[in-house]
């Protein structure tokens, strides 16, 4: 077994190249967990948490670049506090705080489970993946990133190198459901994002199907029934009232043994009807 | 097996060596370097028993590849409290004297958690520090009292300790 | 001279005394046996069974004795005596021809790594032929046996009075109360020691010393003077270490091998290894009155005890005998059943049966409080027990049961503030699912009771030992300290009784006689009896030494020290006869709960914001300590109202970890006001009463009637799950 600790995205790129079998390893909150129960043999580690070029999160050109190194906790801050406040709340529910220190937002992106916390915020941000590889580099839009239950557009010997957030000006906010209070996997989750600019609704739904979900009719639905504004939207109860019906449509919940599928859906349907109520103030 | 590695523990630097290279930093330090003040409670980081700093970071030691941890700076409970045999650190003392030690396998991690809080939120509100401990799980207790240390040490850290 | 108060040393009883294991504790110093370490120890794995009932065919070792570094692979051939348990050896070390749960030992290995031991025992092959597990209790009744001591642990009736008289207000419903695990942080370890004897020496978490030394000795076929147990720190216990788990495995490897052995679970083993609290069916009927008055009372409770029988005999026991609460009933007909499935075993958790009845019984009297129109706590005290008053076993309360005054004293505490408006302290917290205008609070009261000390003419003593050499003053006794603080309370009684500040409390191994379990809320009155007769003997030598003059400890023990063993005993039980009826207890603890919660309806969570107790102490000997265990308790008991759950699916654990076995964390811990009450217990050394359980019994249905009040849902079982409360 070996473990390298590359220096550069070129370097890890190369090292999975010539590793086939090499996974990549970033906070260790996921893959550590297998490795400690025995489910994951190992044949070869590239660390890649703390590689320079991953590490830094910058504003530019109306978007966020987020490198994939970011951890949960650097995420809870600015710049991602002030432009993008929907991943910084869902970055505070994030495990505990030993787990936000070292978690990044490349490997949530990676592990692409249905519950990961950051997904559906940058599924409703419109977020877009950047991929490195042998073959250079590419840009994956989330909500064509995700093709099963942990199951991602990566493929062999690629890394998550960032994710690109578009800022949208506009109410956003992150809701998650859980049974207790702190260190909880989500139950069902939901990421709204109000754009004033483009008048649109987006949403993110977590835990409620094999990868998040969009909700894109309950959205176009909503944004064609609004009242927008320069610095605002509006919409009355009723309307929202039937938001939540339609995105608890959307999801494609399952029965396991955190939650059943009924509750699920009711709890999106309640989640959909504050997250929007929230945004139109 | 014929990897050594160093890592810099505690200010040290502690060679590794013959080690399976899939150890978490947990097991290394226990194992290895004579460090058995971090605890394994599940082997998951949903207990927070195992709590380190990593580059002054609070982390789960058992979620860190011991081997990739090289050229970070791992500070544990013995590296953080006072060296002399009893002595003890005003949060340490803080949960002693109000009773916040029960079974105690919780308490290295949480002494921990607790260090990095003060030295972030010298006076966190009940709220911030049921947060800052929120990764850290504690069966005996109930966190009352420990709620209570910590309100204690905020007093008495910065204050001369013997 | 009395000696009763202490005030003459500093850390005697009464005072805030702290414990001596503190500091080594809160540097990482503190030995937990999962600490230990020898020079060349292997490390010890078992392979269990994935199936809850199969017939083994065959086991094939080959593959994992080939693999580099293993140095024993054995099986059930390998153990001299392949029965173990608790009271009744009816559990095989080693599976032999079938398995009965999941998570079944049916190998174990030593190897020189633990990752080598883990990928040795996934080498093994084991050729199961699966059958159907029997999981239901209810249908485990009747059903063909599946262990030849049959299915039914205990099938047990208390009649009282007249069994078919019936006031006119009538309630009856069905309570369910799910799996919870004591889940305590430190994970099962211990390392054993093959000895030059041919012995072996054990140093092992354990609650019980000499339980677990018979056992072992037993199985590996030695003398019980040739198997040594110490005990290894512990990280909590709560009833799970009653039993034996890797001991027999790591004394037979190490004998085995030749060489030390270290064992040490993993999370998700330790879920499987050890036993859980019962999970169990509740029928009940009570009626009364106009006026409220408890006029009948009928329950038929089932428990699940799973595939081994671990203490369900006496689970049941308890749930019948205080099926019906703290209350006067004239009369009753209760039926308890302990049933044994395919499951995974059920035994000893804090509360012992009680906390199952308990949140049966006070959801009755809510609801016959409502149906009589009588305020629910008035309703309480109206049929609150007293001193003199019989119990369901015709017993009478000779001892301290002030049943009203926690009550009363319960029921006066101040409310809580309202919530600060801060999104962490709303249901849902850090999740920003509510605002405060969909929030909802909730109040509920509880009251609850249970023996302290075992039942039923069972033989009960704890033995101390008291040496002063040079003056130096050491106590020894085997009482396993868990976490609950009983070290310190040694200190503290020999300091009060000997007027001295330095005791060293010797480790507790099997070299001294017995001091019975950690459990029952026993070690106060017997152990710590045990160490105040102990010291009293002392003292009493010492005096005679001193002939009227002052005592000087050193001198007086220079040339020739004191040494005393002592036994202590409590007084006489008797058997329950076939209507359940008879003087079958030592003594009882009683509590009262108020909680507040605040609830958001719509998504069915919970925030449990306050819980006010007051409880009957008898005596407080160190007032830290009760209130850690106080505090403690109400996190278990809110733990299963709102969330701890193991989840079994034929037979099977889905959720052994603790991603999905859920527990308080400090974001989910109400606040905890608690008043104690004072009435010492005649004959209990300094009139204490144990104080670990009754706080684990009532807190749990005071949190779910708050939830009912908050909610307007039934909430018929616990824990409560969101779904239970959203339509």
């Amino acid at each position: 077994m070996t473990v390298i600790i590359p220096d550069s995205v070129d370097a890890a790129v190369r090292a999975l190249a010539e590793h086939p079998g090499a996974t990549a390893l970033a906070g260790g909150t996921d893959l550590m967990v297998e490795v400690n129960d025995g489910r994951r043999p190992l044949e070869s580690i590239v660390a890649v948490g703390r590689i320079p070029e991953l590490a830094g999160i910058r504003v530019a050109d109306g978007a966020l670049d987020i490198g994939a190194a970011a951890t949960f906790s650097r995420l809870e801050l600015d710049p991602v506090a002030q432009f993008a406040p929907a991943l910084a709340y869902a970055a505070r529910t994030v495990g505990s705080p030993q787990i936000r220190n070292a978690a990044t937002i490349g490997g949530n992106l990676a592990t692409a489970s249905p519950a990961g916390d950051s997904l559906p915020v940058l599924l409703a941000l419109g977020a877009s993946v950047a991929v490195a590889g042998t073959d250079g580099r590419r840009d994956v839009p989330v909500a064509d990133f995700f093709t099963g239950p942990k199951r991602s557009a990566l493929r062999a010997g690629e890394l998550v190198a960032g994710v690109r957030v578009p800022i949208r000006r506009g109410p956003q906010d992150y809701l998650k459901v859980g049974v207790r209070n702190a260190m909880v996997i989500a139950v069902a989750s939901l990421a709204i994002a109000v754009d004033l600019d483009a008048h649109t609704i987006s949403v993110g739904l977590g835990s409620v199907g094999p990868t998040p979900l969009a909700a894109r009719d309950a959205c176009a639905w909503a944004a064609a029934r609004a009242d927008w504004d320069d610095d605002a939207v509006a919409m009355s109860a009723d309307d929202i009232a039937r938001f939540g019906d339609r995105v608890a449509a959307a999801a494609q919940p399952i029965d396991d043994h955190r939650s059943t599928a009924r509750y699920r859906r009711s709890a999106v349907r309640v989640l959909a009807r504050r997250a929007l109520r929230r945004c139109v103030g | 097996m014929t990897e050594m590695y160093v890592l810099r523990v505690n200010g040290e630097d502690r060679a590794v060596a013959d080690a399976w290279l899939g150890e978490s930093l947990l097991y290394v330090l226990r194992e290895r370097l004579g460090l058995p003040g971090a605890k394994a409670g599940c082997e998951q980081g949903e207990c927070g028993s195992c709590s380190v700093l990593l580059d002054g970071a609070l982390v789960c030691a058992c979620l860190v590849l011991a081997a990739a941890a090289v050229g970070c700076n791992v500070t544990t409970v013995e590296g953080l409290q006072p060296a002399e045999r009893g002595a003890a650190s005003a949060v340490q003392r803080a949960f002693v004297e109000t009773g916040a030690v029960q079974c105690g396998f919780c308490t290295p991690g949480l002494v921990m958690a607790v260090e990095a809080l003060l030295d972030r939120d010298p006076e966190p509100s009940d709220l911030a520090v049921r947060e800052a401990i929120s990764g850290n799980l504690c069966r005996c207790t109930g966190y009352g009292r420990i709620l209570e240390a910590v309100v204690v040490a905020a007093r008495t850290r910065g204050t001369v300790t013997t | 001279m009395t000696l009763e108060t202490g005030t003459r040393v500093t850390g005697g009883i009464g005072q805030r005394a702290l414990r001596p294991d503190g500091i080594s504790k809160v540097r990482g110093e503190f030995a937990f046996a999962g600490d230990l370490w020898a020079e060349g120890m292997l490390w010890g794995q078992a392979l269990r069974s994935p199936h809850a009932a199969a017939r083994v065919r065959a086991v094939d070792i080959a593959p994992a004795l080939a693999i580099t570094g293993v140095h024993a692979v054995l099986t059930a051939d390998d153990v001299f005596v392949n029965r173990y348990g608790l009271e009744h050896r009816d559990q095989p070390v080693l599976a032999y021809d079938e398995v009965r749960y999941a998570g079944e030992p049916v190998a174990v290995v030593a190897a020189d790594h633990p990752e080598t031991a883990r990928r040795a025992c996934a080498a093994i092959a084991v050729d199961y032929e699966l059958t159907d597990p029997l999981v239901d209790p209810e249908a485990a009744i009747g059903a063909a046996p599946i262990h030849p001591d049959g299915n039914v642990f205990r099938d047990l009736v208390i009649r009282r009075g007249d069994v078919d008289a019936r006031g006119p207000v009538v309630v009856e419903g069905t309570y369910e109360i799910g799996m919870q695990d004591q889940a305590f942080m430190g994970p099962e370890a211990g390392l054993a020691v093959p000895a030059g004897d041919g012995g072996v020496d054990l140093i092992v978490s354990t609650q019980w010393l000499h339980n677990d030394r018979d056992q072992v000795a037993e199985c590996l076929g030695l003398a019980p003077e040739l198997v040594r147990l110490s005990l290894g720190g512990v990280g909590g216990a709560f009833g799970a270490r009653e039993d034996v788990s890797l001991h027999i495995h790591a004394c037979l490897l190490a004998v085995r091998t030749g060489r030390p052995v270290k064992i040490v679970y993993s999370r998700g083993e330790s879920f499987l290894g050890h036993v859980h609290r019962h999970p169990a069916r509740i029928w009940m009927r009570h009626s009364a009155t106009p006026r409220g008055d408890l006029v009948s009372f009928e329950a038929r409770i089932v428990l699940d005890g799973g595939a081994y029988r671990s203490s369900s005999y006496h689970v049941a026991a308890n749930a019948a005998c205080f099926a019906a609460g703290p209350y006067r009933v004239p009369n009753a007909y209760v039926r308890a059943i302990a049933v044994r499935t395919n499951n995974p075993p059920c035994g000893a958790m804090r509360g012992f049966g009680v906390v199952q009845a308990c949140f049966a019984h006070e959801a009755q009297m809510d609801r016959l409080a409502d149906a009589c129109g009588v305020d629910r706590v008035e309703l309480r005290l109206r049929n609150a027990l007293g001193p003199g008053d019989e119990l369901l076993t015709g017993q009478r309360i000779e001892g301290a049961l002030p049943v009203a005054d926690v009550i009363r004293a319960c029921a006066a505490m101040p409310l809580p503030e309202a919530a600060p408006d801060d999104m962490l302290a709303r249901p849902g917290g850090a999740g920003r699912t509510a605002e405060p205008a969909d929030v909802r609070r909730g109040t509920g009261f509880a009251v609850g009771f249970k023996n302290l000390m075992y039942a039923e003419g069972y033989m009960d003593g704890s033995v101390a030992h008291c040496r002063i050499d040079n003056g130096v003053v050491t106590v020894s006794c085997a009482a396993a300290e868990v976490g609950q603080g009983f070290v310190t309370l040694v200190q503290q009684i020999a300091r009060t009784i000997l007027e001295v500040d330095d005791v060293i409390v010797a480790p507790p191994d099997t070299s001294i006689g017995s001091a019975g379990s950690t459990s029952a809320s026993r070690q106060t009155m017997m152990s710590g009896g045990a160490v105040e007769k102990a010291c009293r003997a002392a003292r009493a030598e010492l005096e005679a030494r001193a002939g009227g003059d002052r005592l000087d400890v050193t001198m007086l023990t220079a040339t020739e020290p004191v040494d005393v063993t002592v036994q202590y005993d409590h007084r006489l039980t008797h058997p329950l006869d076939a209507d359940g009826q008879g003087d079958a207890h030592v003594s009882f603890a009683c509590a009262a709960h108020r909680a507040v919660v605040d609830v958001d309806p719509e998504l069915g969570l919970v925030r449990v914001v306050h819980l006010a107790t007051a409880q009957d102490v008898g005596r407080v000997l160190n007032p830290l300590q009760v209130t850690g265990q106080i505090e403690g308790g109400i996190a278990q008991g809110v733990g299963l109202a709102v969330m701890e759950e193991l989840i079994v699916e034929d037979g099977r654990v889905r959720n052994a970890s603790f991603t999905d076995y859920l527990i308080p964390t400090a974001l989910d811990a109400p606040t905890v006001d608690a008043v104690l009450i004072e009435e010492p217990e005649p004959g209990a050394p300094f009139g204490a009463k144990g104080v670990g359980e009754p706080p684990t019994i009532s807190s749990t249905p005071a949190v779910v009637a708050a939830i009912r009040a908050a909610t307007g849902a039934p909430c018929t079982r616990v824990p409560v799950r969101p779904r239970d409360l959203v339509t």
